[in-house]
């Protein structure tokens, strides 16, 4: 059939080369515009990987989501000062770091009418980086505490409710530090009855520098997550400074004697967000992603993440009672009212923590 | 060594003299390039968390007048010497067995084992280090177990274990470039030496230790190189308890996005590195490796 229509048809010279050039034009823009409803490409942290939070969206919306993991909001930016416009679709991002970037025009306003805002615990909902001059760039997604994760079969239990086990010579040579200056430091202003809000230039060279000083003959490894992660495991230390349940939540069933606390005289929280970029060209599909991650479902599927655990943002998430366990979430309410928000850094602050930051490693 | 040449061709398109250019255009594209854009930037500015094009000296003010980032200059290139010269005094030896007293047939087998932690993933074999350095490690466990220690030894994260995991890959690099080195010197010179009555021993040092410099040089030389220039290492067996230069420039970028800071870092590793290549530079006859 197909043969005796070709067949009929008179084959000429110019209607080869019209023939062809559609062909060309077609094969060099259809690939586009099937792929222009069919992808996602995220920016994230490595617990948005966990294939069992994304396919769940992708089934529902036929699509793919193409997802880059990245560690440290400086590296992120560095991906997209490399990137073109328009590249990135949706970015999970530090919460405090939220103004900074929605400064830079990179982010694009949220409706917060479209998400279940008001299940989102209210600490979290309210914390000042979640909007720049009244707008919201940033939903609130996940979080938890820096505080001590440990080893219960090998300290005194009653020495971790207090960030002054830091100093405490017991722990000498068996603490690890989750190397990141941000946390360490405010963990320190508390322990001196600060608030981390109260950090500035000079007290951070007057009171805290000293103190952090102080913490370096005590620590064994200054590493990233999974560096601290492992020498905990292995038994090289007994307990991670500014660790807690995205430490050692995920190990919980292997091994039930990593446990974390927060201190009486205050935790810290950390906050991600998520946010969709100014220049994306599927703005839509981005806020359904958005949509999907903080739905009960995938508020329970991304608190249990292979990459890490840690609190839904969501207080209707999905979480089974043995995950309930895990994540203390029963304590939630307590846990917020005597802890403090990671508070946002001026760059001059900023960069003058990562200063003395790079000092202690050397010291 | 004769030198093999070809003759021109007449009439024809002379290939040989334009058979450089892909090798010049990708050394420009990859690296010259790359490198001035780097000086380019370490004269910029972050300024209230925007890269600015300010023409200052100020970035390698602070990096010189800062005392921790100075010692962790001074850290990387010790940390880079030590593991040059540990290398170099494991490998020779290595690679003299290899060449003068292994039976040929069996050297081949021989240098297959040599490479085979290259085979390894980086990563993966700084992670085997750390489990047999462990508190609960191999060494560690079985000290115990025989009653010679009660308490472990203390061997990772720290500048041993650092080393330690450098000197086991540079190790087999050098046995390779050493050994390269010594099957091309002639037996009739170490022949000639024996039959006017040199010793072993001045045979070795007046004969064969001088011929092998180029091989000595350009695995040190690259040993140094990398091993300055490493991340992964340091992290994960030095558990990132003193600060190295490629630390404090992950930190730079990863934290805070600071290129002109980061820049001007790798600019002074440039410098050591090429400060390093003249120093090697009269030994450095890759043809002869």
């Amino acid at each position: 059939m197909l043969k005796e229509s070709i067949m009929n048809k008179k084959i000429t010279r110019r209607s080869v080369l019209v023939g062809g050039a559609q062909l060309i034009t077609a094969s060099a823009i259809l690939p586009r515009f099937a792929n222009a409803a069919d992808e996602l490409n995220v920016l994230v942290w490595c617990d948005h990987a966990d294939p069992k939070l994304l396919q769940p969206f992708e089934q529902a919306h036929n699509v793919r989501v193409n997802v880059k993991t990245y560690e440290g909001t400086g590296t992120a930016l560095s991906v997209i000062e490399q990137s073109q416009p328009g590249d990135w679709d949706v970015f999970v991002i530090d919460a405090p770091d939220v103004p900074q970037v929605a400064k830079q025009g990179l982010l694009a306003p949220l409706n917060k009418d479209d998400y279940p805002w008001n299940d989102l615990f209210e600490q979290i909902r309210n914390a000042p980086y979640n909007s720049v001059d009244g707008k919201l760039y940033s939903v609130p997604e996940k979080f938890g505490y820096y505080g001590i994760a440990y080893n219960d079969s090998k300290v005194d239990g009653p020495d971790m409710s207090s960030n002054d086990v830091m100093w405490n010579s017991k722990y000498k040579g068996r603490m690890a530090v989750y190397d990141y200056y941000f946390p360490v430091i405010q963990m320190i202003a508390i322990s001196l009855g600060m608030k981390p809000s109260d950090v500035n230039v000079q007290n951070l060279e007057e009171m805290i520098r000293p103190k952090l000083l102080e913490l370096k003959p005590q620590v064994s490894l200054i590493g990233d997550i999974v560096g601290v992660q492992n020498a905990l495991v292995s038994g090289n230390v007994d307990m991670i400074v500014a660790g807690a349940e995205f430490a050692v939540s995920v190990l919980a069933t292997e091994r039930p004697e990593l446990q974390w606390t927060i201190a009486e005289n205050g935790g810290l929280i950390w906050t991600q967000g998520l946010a969709i970029f100014e220049d994306s060209k599927k703005k839509d599909l981005a806020n359904e992603f958005v949509k999907w991650v903080i739905s009960p479902e995938g508020q329970g599927l991304l608190a249990t993440s292979d990459c890490y655990w840690a609190m839904p943002t969501n207080s209707k998430a999905a979480l089974n009672d043995a995950q309930k366990q895990i994540l203390r979430w029963d304590e939630q309410p307590g846990f917020l009212a005597k802890s403090h928000l990671s508070f946002l850094p001026q760059p001059e602050l900023d960069a003058a923590m990562l200063e003395l930051w790079m000092e202690f490693v050397q010291s | 060594m004769a030198e093999i040449t070809h003759p021109p061709i007449r009439g024809g398109f002379d290939f040989s003299k334009w058979a450089i250019v892909p090798a010049i255009a990708i050394t420009i594209c990859f690296f010259v390039v790359p490198l001035i854009i780097m000086l380019l930037v370490s004269f910029w500015q972050r300024i209230g968390g925007k890269l600015e094009a300010t023409w200052t000296l100020a970035n390698y003010e602070k990096f010189f007048t800062k005392s921790y980032l100075v010692d962790a200059l001074f850290n990387s290139i010790e940390v880079a010497l030590v593991t040059t010269i540990v290398s170099v005094l494991l490998a020779y030896p290595l690679a003299h067995i290899l060449a003068y007293r292994v039976p040929q047939r069996w050297q081949r087998f021989a240098l297959i084992l040599a490479v085979l932690p290259f085979w390894t993933s980086y990563v993966v074999r700084s992670y085997s280090w750390l489990l047999v350095l462990s508190d609960n490690g191999i060494i560690n466990v079985a000290l115990q177990s025989i009653g010679i220690i009660e308490e472990p030894l203390s061997m990772s994260y720290n500048r041993g274990a650092t080393v330690l995991g450098f000197v086991h890959f540079f190790t087999m690099l050098l046995t390779l470039t050493i050994y390269a080195n010594l099957v091309q010197i002639s037996p009739s010179c170490r022949r000639a030496a024996t039959d006017l009555g040199a010793s072993n021993f001045q045979v070795f040092l007046r004969i064969t230790l001088p011929l092998s410099v180029p091989g000595i040089a350009v695995g040190a030389f690259i040993a140094f190189v990398i091993t300055i220039g490493d991340f992964i290492t340091p992290q994960i067996l030095g558990g990132n308890t003193e600060l190295l230069i490629p630390q404090a420039i992950m930190l730079q970028i990863g934290r805070a996005a600071n290129f002109p800071m980061a820049s001007v870092m790798s600019m002074t590793l440039m410098v050591v590195v090429t400060v390093t290549y003249f120093a090697f530079a009269k030994y450095l006859k890759m043809e002869r490796v």
